[in-house]
């Protein structure tokens, strides 16, 4: 087998104390050739919780945006309904179907990992193709707003287009900020230098970018 | 012994060979530290700088200031400021103080310093992330500093930037163009900034703490540190969005925040329809957050730096905590209080009353603590301890001027006025700065190996001490007696006799401002001339004394404390005195170890 990933990662350097004499100006610190590996581990690795920093830092800009939208249509008269591009809908299958396919990745990647079925030969095919979902689910937008161009909405054309595009806009953003992730992932995966950590908190910020589209599909169907 | 110690996962990055790698493009969080100490004392100079100009022209309107014609063609002909160019001096002062003085230096600066050495930590645990936030921030300066030389200059709508005057365009005046433009990128910009920097310092807190560092064992200025980040994430993520809003009403033509039929100079603007009362909620559940983000590192700092002069712990460390913990929660509660005389309906004004008024209680709660434990103590009075003090004064000034705006209908008469400007200069402005100075007086040693001057570090206490109020207890009697802020000349008959006053105010504002020079020469001085600083030349507990001085790119030399006491262990009686370090094992009794 040409791969070799290391598993979870968090086995990290663990050290020996001094007997608290080590005459080193009282500073009580661990000699550094007191080395030793152990399976324990105290703090999780710091990229679980960062990512749901991360999410949490993207649910407060999502709800800054609701908010704006729900009082800046409250505040006038002048809000214009119009029909979602039907390519939405297609779009949220491609996400839906890229959060399975990244699933199915993540389940053989993990029994790659941990050895139990090794006939998976290329772990990360199931991550290309979620990749391709992802950027498909791009282009659809690219589309739904070359659809809502072609009725003559724009930007600015009122309130409610310019939130539709704002909203769609920096979601798409965020989806190519976790094809980036995935892309190093795959990256690291190829190098055999992947974490288990790394891919769990790829994918959950994967499966949020879905959560988070089903969740404005909701708004901007009710609210446009 | 048969405890182990763990390695923190972080710091996988090797040491810097380079120079760019060591001193520009770092990835060791003490360099970026200082690198944004240094973006701060840029910055703080700055609107320093600008201030004068301010209290200048509001002394003697009339006074021509040499040079100023240089910066500005149309802002200042022949040196005499325009009403236009003292509100752009006046929003890049306050934006720039905000931001980039009073944000970045407590927080950033020491945090990236201080925070992964206290909890033990070789260094964060995103370090290109961490790198990416100052340079950022730097970005954000930057742009922020470029609009004084493009366009008609910098935006003149205040640090607030309030609807609809961020909107309408050049038609309201200087620098609503692109100077509005370039004021938003900036702190998008700088919003992008820090939320790397809050991810870095939630993690560090949260998971490369060493074995023995439980949360409790964490010193207060970690945890400030830490509740500052979460401020940070929570507030920060908010203005992003309100700034890509309102640079799409600029550069879109969309109309988010300018209402239908606005006319400016006989102009029927071009937006229709949009919410100016929008843009005060997005910025205000940002802005009032901001004004603990800059304070709560004070508190930590301020704690940090009394109990090593006290030499006794806080009569409960937990409770300061859980009081910076409610500030932080309560924080995002107020700030409807901002907006007393918008037109919100009086229920609402009473809702957002009630917890301003509740919000006091816990800032109440960490100043009885800091004075009980003070009463008794035999303090060990250097600069350090000195603006420590210092900051407790100002804190407990400009707090209690909060009581009374924190009121309705006592604020609807003060709202706009100067007594709101004497407000938050005391008690986030100055109160901020001293808590900058005790830290950096306590901390200098450790991040530059040298000790600054003790005497001109008193000097410049006093003289800050004894300046700011001279400077900020004016306002507050300026402010009761109407006169509204902003204006650049005071030509109204009720103002005329105000004037002295006004120029008392800016000649005391010159002469503190000139006393922060011998703090700039001290620390520059002392920098490369001062005389070298021990490992612990304080006596003190926590981790960052425990390691060489300065720290090496790893922090601990390739080895990783054991963390044993709790991290203010005064008053014992050990084989080092009357402390014992975190990080030594020898056992003292004492009735605050957790073990």
């Amino acid at each position: 087998m040409a791969t070799q990933v290391h598993e979870s990662s968090h086995v990290g350097v663990h050290r020996l104390p001094d007997d608290g004499h080590s005459g080193n100006d009282g500073r009580n610190l661990v000699p550094a050739d007191g080395d030793r590996r152990l399976a324990q581990d105290y703090s999780p690795p710091p990229s679980s919780t960062a990512i749901w920093v991360v999410l949490f830092a993207i649910t407060m800009m999502f709800a800054a945006f609701t908010s704006a939208l729900i009082v800046r249509k409250g505040s006038s008269l002048d809000w214009r309904a119009f029909k979602l591009p039907s390519v939405l809908f297609f779009n949220t299958g491609l996400l839906l179907a890229s959060s399975v396919s990244l699933e199915i990745s993540r389940h053989r990647i993990t029994a790659f990992m941990s050895s139990i079925k090794n006939q998976f030969e290329s772990p990360a095919r199931w991550l290309y193709v979620t990749l391709f979902l992802g950027l498909l689910f791009v282009a659809g937008q690219y589309v739904a707003w070359s659809q809502l161009r072609a009725q003559g909405l724009y930007l600015a054309t009122n309130p409610s287009s310019s939130f539709f595009y704002v909203l769609t806009a920096i979601h798409a953003l965020h989806v190519l900020g976790g094809l980036a992730g995935l892309s190093y992932v795959i990256r690291r995966l190829s190098k055999s230098s992947l974490r288990r950590s790394t891919l769990d908190a790829a994918a959950r910020y994967w499966h949020f970018m879905g959560a988070l589209w089903w969740y404005l599909l909701v708004l901007l169907w009710m609210e446009l | 012994m048969s405890e182990t110690s763990s390695a923190p996962a972080a710091a996988h990055h090797g040491p810097p060979t380079t120079f760019i790698s060591k001193h520009v493009f770092s990835l060791d969080h003490k360099v970026i530290g200082k690198q944004y100490y240094a973006l701060a004392l840029v910055a703080a100079l700055s609107g320093m700088v600008l201030s004068w100009l301010m209290r200048i022209h509001l002394g003697w309107t009339n006074a021509a200031i040499p040079g100023l014609q240089l910066i500005t063609k149309s802002g200042a002909p022949g040196g005499v400021m325009t009403p236009e160019y003292y509100l752009q001096l006046m929003t890049m002062h306050g934006t720039i103080m905000v931001f980039f003085v009073l944000t970045t230096a407590p927080f950033a600066a020491f945090g990236n310093f201080f925070l992964p050495i206290q909890v033990g930590a070789e260094d964060m645990p995103f370090p290109r992330f961490n790198m990416m936030s100052f340079w950022v921030t730097f970005l954000a300066f930057v742009v922020l500093m470029s609009s004084f030389f493009l366009g008609d200059g910098p935006t003149l709508g205040g640090w607030t930037q309030y609807a609809p005057l961020n909107a309408v365009g050049s038609a309201g005046g200087p620098g609503q163009g692109l100077g509005v433009v370039l004021w938003a990128a900036s702190i998008a910009l700088f919003c992008i900034g820090q939320l790397l920097g809050s991810l870095n310092f939630i993690t560090t807190t949260l998971d490369l703490r060493v074995k023995g560092m439980s949360l409790m064992r964490l010193p207060l200025s970690a945890w400030a540190w830490f509740i500052t980040s979460c401020m940070g994430l929570t507030a920060f993520s908010v203005l992003l969005p309100a700034c890509i809003l309102v640079i799409l009403d600029h550069v879109a033509g969309t109309s988010f925040f300018v209402a239908s039929g606005l006319v400016i100079n006989d102009q029927v603007l071009p937006h229709s329809g949009g919410s100016t009362l929008l843009w005060q909620h997005l910025f205000w559940f940002f802005g009032h957050p901001e004004v603990y983000i800059a304070i709560v590192p004070g508190l930590g700092i301020v704690s940090h730096v009394l109990i090593t002069n006290m030499r006794k712990p806080m009569l409960s460390q937990r409770v300061l905590i859980y009081c910076m913990g409610a500030l932080a929660v309560l924080s995002y509660m107020v700030y409807g209080h901002h907006m007393f005389v918008s037109g919100m309906n009086p229920v609402s004004a009473l809702a957002f009353s009630f917890p301003t008024l509740v919000i006091t209680i816990p800032a109440t709660i960490v100043v009885l603590i800091w004075v009980f434990s003070l009463y008794g103590s035999r303090l060990r009075i250097n600069s350090a301890s000195l603006f420590a003090l210092g900051f407790i004064s100002m804190f407990v000034t400009g707090g209690v001027s909060g009581f009374f705006l924190a009121q309705p209908s006592i604020d609807i008469m003060l709202h706009a006025t100067y007594f709101v400007v004497g407000h938050f200069h005391m008690v986030m402005g100055v109160a901020a700065m001293f808590g900058i100075f005790a830290g950096t007086y306590f901390w200098f040693p450790k991040m530059s190996g040298r000790m600054m001057n003790e005497t001109l570090g008193r000097i410049h206490f006093w003289l800050s001490f004894v300046g700011a109020y001279c400077i900020f207890m004016p306002f507050h009697y300026l402010g009761m007696v109407g006169n509204i802020r902003r204006y650049s000349t005071f030509v109204d008959d009720f103002l005329k006799p105000l004037i002295p006053v006004h120029q008392w105010i800016t000649i005391a504002a010159l002469i503190t401002g000139a006393a922060q020079l011998i703090f700039l020469y001290n620390l520059i001085h002392s920098r490369f001339w001062g005389k070298p600083a021990p490992d612990n030349p304080w006596e003190a507990t926590s981790l960052e004394w425990s390691t060489a001085t300065p720290p090496p790119w790893d922090n601990f030399g390739g080895k990783h404390p054991v963390v044993y006491h709790d991290p203010f262990q005064y008053g014992v009686q050990s084989s080092v005195g009357d402390y014992v370090m975190q990080a030594s094992p020898e056992q003292v009794k004492t009735e605050h170890d957790e073990q």
